[in-house]
């Protein structure tokens, strides 16, 4: 048929180029790769060997055994032991501990009543996420050790749930296909279109009889492939070196990746509408990207946004995405489980590709 | 029907600017037609209104029968659109270039092959059949932006200032391209700002301020100039100068090596024996003679005589 014929034309004529610009193709490969090593070896937000100071007052054999606990964690690491309470407040202050354990001279007697704690944990509010840590450390059993488990004085436990052992890895890399989608796809699509108009190419193609969507769709095409193989590239990556599981269908997730590249497709297209050159279609493109790796959930957790900030995220494709690919690849969800975050991408489609194609005319005015 | 575009009342503002002012056009068909004029006097714009890519303010076009803009996409097809500058794709190389272009106008895959091989060898591009675009020389990409809009066999090409980047041996061999296409039926606007190349077509319009300030053959538009174009061969040309700046008759004097070519009111009766009369005294040796009008005194005495009038009736 003579609509595929052209549309085929165009995006031939758009692939063979694209591995003709080396830098662009290499950002194409390299983008995904760097950004998985970097996020993946990094980006870390489990903690370990943290210094450590330790106060012991108690000084008997459960004390040492205690310490020796919290040293087997491997979040902490006792530097130093301290004599004083002052010699510990000395040592946190000047930042050569950021944990101090105080153990209590009648350790024994309070784990035994279980009515007050026996020791007391100080963390350096400072540093990020070490007060984390010192709530994950606060729900160890040490009564057990203690022979006292019956008194129960730490009820509760805190599991972990799709993934146990919190490995940032497997929280960051399923979320990273997101991210590099938006990378290439918002920021190449625009680029490659505006870069036409700028040449004058799109001059001499709109007095041709291609039609307005089989110059989009055309243009398009190759990179809704560049984006599937991304997207295997990521997933291959995280498998093997980071270990992330996959347990959903590859079938969902390559679905809802489809819908995803489109909406990115989307809006680099309505960018490329509204850019002159190069320059100010890329920056448009950067003006769309922050928001979406701060907001999304990428990075921090939705819910500990304040109001406004959850109403622009819900704006963003990537906030979807996100939840889509998550509840895939680490919750083993089906993309039926998923349809509310997919509507609302297929709604962000919809609307930012109607606006789009409502401002591309085949004109120059 | 021997039209091939007819426009009446084309208008066609940008803000407060009028770039085409109330045109109206006959091209006939199986000519070259040229538009003549400076920068900005509307030369481009009339051209993508011609072909659908701007929209006109006001007035009518029709080209080949169809109604532009309304029109605009079925007309394509039968339309070869050469843009100012050079439009085809950098990294790609000729046949490629060519092969998309093809595709784009659907032709079919034998059709293709005897097309592209007819062009590659018209235009001399065989020896940079696999070279890149970007790496072709002026004169090489104008034939290869020639061999791309005449791919799908168009009956009107639309050339805007297509020698502009070309030297004059490459100009030369263009334009008879350009001639060999009207040979076969084809029809040919085209602007330039080269008298030489205006000297060359069918039919001329001279365009200045968005308006037609002359319109016709280029012998004919000679011949009807609007002044008496007199030669004035001196030693001393600056002494004839003062001279020529004391008569109100002359209009224009301009240069060319030791002579000066000068415009004068055409109601100026026997106006070559008043200044050899006047120029007796001051420089003996002068020669002063009467001579036909070149194309580039007829574009002066249309657009800038015409301001001058104008301007003093105003």
């Amino acid at each position: 048929m003579i609509w595929f014929d052209r549309m085929f034309a165009v995006a031939a004529k758009e692939a063979r180029q694209l591995t003709r610009d080396r830098v662009t193709f290499g950002m194409i490969i390299g983008v995904p790769v760097i950004q998985m090593l970097l996020f993946g070896y990094a980006i870390n937000f489990d903690v370990r060997d943290v210094d450590a100071a330790v106060l012991d007052q108690s000084r008997t054999s459960l004390s040492r055994q205690l310490v020796g606990d919290l040293q087997a964690t491997q979040v902490l690491h006792v530097v130093r032991e301290a004599d004083s309470e002052r010699e510990l407040q000395d040592l946190m202050q000047r930042g050569d501990a950021r944990v101090g354990i105080v153990i209590v001279a009648d350790l024994e007697r309070r784990l035994f009543e279980g009515d007050r704690p026996a020791v007391q944990l100080l963390v350096d509010g400072s540093q990020p996420s070490l007060e984390n840590i010192a709530q994950g450390l606060s729900s160890m059993p040490v009564l057990q050790r203690a022979g006292a488990g019956a008194t129960g004085a730490r009820p509760f436990e805190i599991r972990t749930e799709y993934n146990p052992e919190r490995r940032t890895a497997v929280q960051i890399v399923p979320a990273l296909i997101g991210t590099i989608l938006t990378m290439t796809m918002v920021i190449f699509t625009s680029g490659a279109i505006v870069r036409e108009r700028e040449r004058g190419n799109l001059e001499l193609l709109i007095t041709t009889p291609v039609t307005r969507s089989q110059l989009l769709a055309g243009k398009l095409l190759p990179y809704v492939i560049i984006g599937l193989i991304q997207t295997t590239l990521i997933l291959a990556v995280g498998r093997f070196l980071f270990g992330v599981p996959m347990i959903g269908s590859f079938l969902d997730l390559y679905l809802g990746a489809l819908v995803f590249i489109a909406a990115a497709l989307a809006l680099g297209l309505f960018i490329s509408t509204l850019a002159q050159t190069q320059f100010q279609a890329f920056q448009m493109a950067f003006v769309t990207m922050l928001p979406s790796i701060l907001l999304s959930g990428f990075m921090f957790p939705f819910e500990g946004m304040p109001r406004f900030a959850q109403a622009i995220a819900q704006v963003l494709p990537l906030t979807h995405f996100n939840e889509i690919i998550r509840g895939i690849t680490l919750r083993g969800a089906t993309l039926a489980d998923m349809h509310v975050p997919l509507l609302k991408l297929v709604i962000f489609l919809v609307v930012m590709f109607s606006l789009a194609a409502a401002r591309f005319r085949k004109r120059l005015d | 029907m021997t039209v091939a575009i007819s426009a009446r009342g084309l208008t066609r503002r940008f803000g407060s600017v009028i770039a085409v002012d109330d045109i109206a056009l006959d091209v006939p068909r199986a000519q070259i037609y040229g538009f003549l004029g400076p920068n900005g006097s509307g030369k481009s714009t009339t051209i993508r209104m011609l072909c659908g890519l701007l929209v006109p303010t006001r007035g009518t076009v029709n080209v080949l029968g169809y109604e532009v803009p309304r029109e605009a996409e079925t007309l394509r097809r039968k339309l070869g659109y050469m843009t100012q500058r050079f439009s085809l794709w950098d990294d790609l190389s000729v046949t490629e270039n060519l092969d998309f272009m093809c595709r784009i106008y659907g032709l079919d895959k034998a059709t293709r092959r005897a097309r592209m091989e007819d062009r590659i060898r018209d235009y001399d591009l065989a020896s940079h059949a696999n070279q890149r675009a970007g790496t072709l020389s002026g004169g090489e990409r104008q034939r290869l932006a020639l061999a791309a809009a005449t791919l799908h066999d168009p009956e009107l090409l639309l050339l805007d200032e297509p020698t502009s980047a070309v030297d004059p041996q490459n100009r030369r061999d263009f334009w008879e391209n350009l001639f060999a296409l009207v040979a076969a039926g084809t029809t040919i606007l085209v602007s330039t700002h080269y008298m030489d190349e205006a000297e060359r077509c069918h039919r001329l319009a001279i365009l200045d301020h968005g308006r037609i300030a002359a319109e016709g053959e280029p012998k004919q538009l000679a011949r009807d100039i609007d002044a008496t174009v007199i030669e004035i061969e001196c030693a001393d040309l600056t002494a004839v100068r003062r001279v020529l700046a004391t008569v109100p008759a002359v209009r224009s004097v301009a240069q060319l090596g030791n002579r000066l070519h000068v415009l004068v009111h055409r109601d100026a009766v026997d106006p070559d024996r008043e200044l050899r009369a006047l120029l007796a005294g001051p420089c003996a040796d002068a020669r002063v003679e009467r001579v036909g009008a070149t194309l580039e005194d007829v574009f002066v005495a249309a657009t800038l005589l015409r301001r001058q009038d104008v301007e003093r009736a105003a």
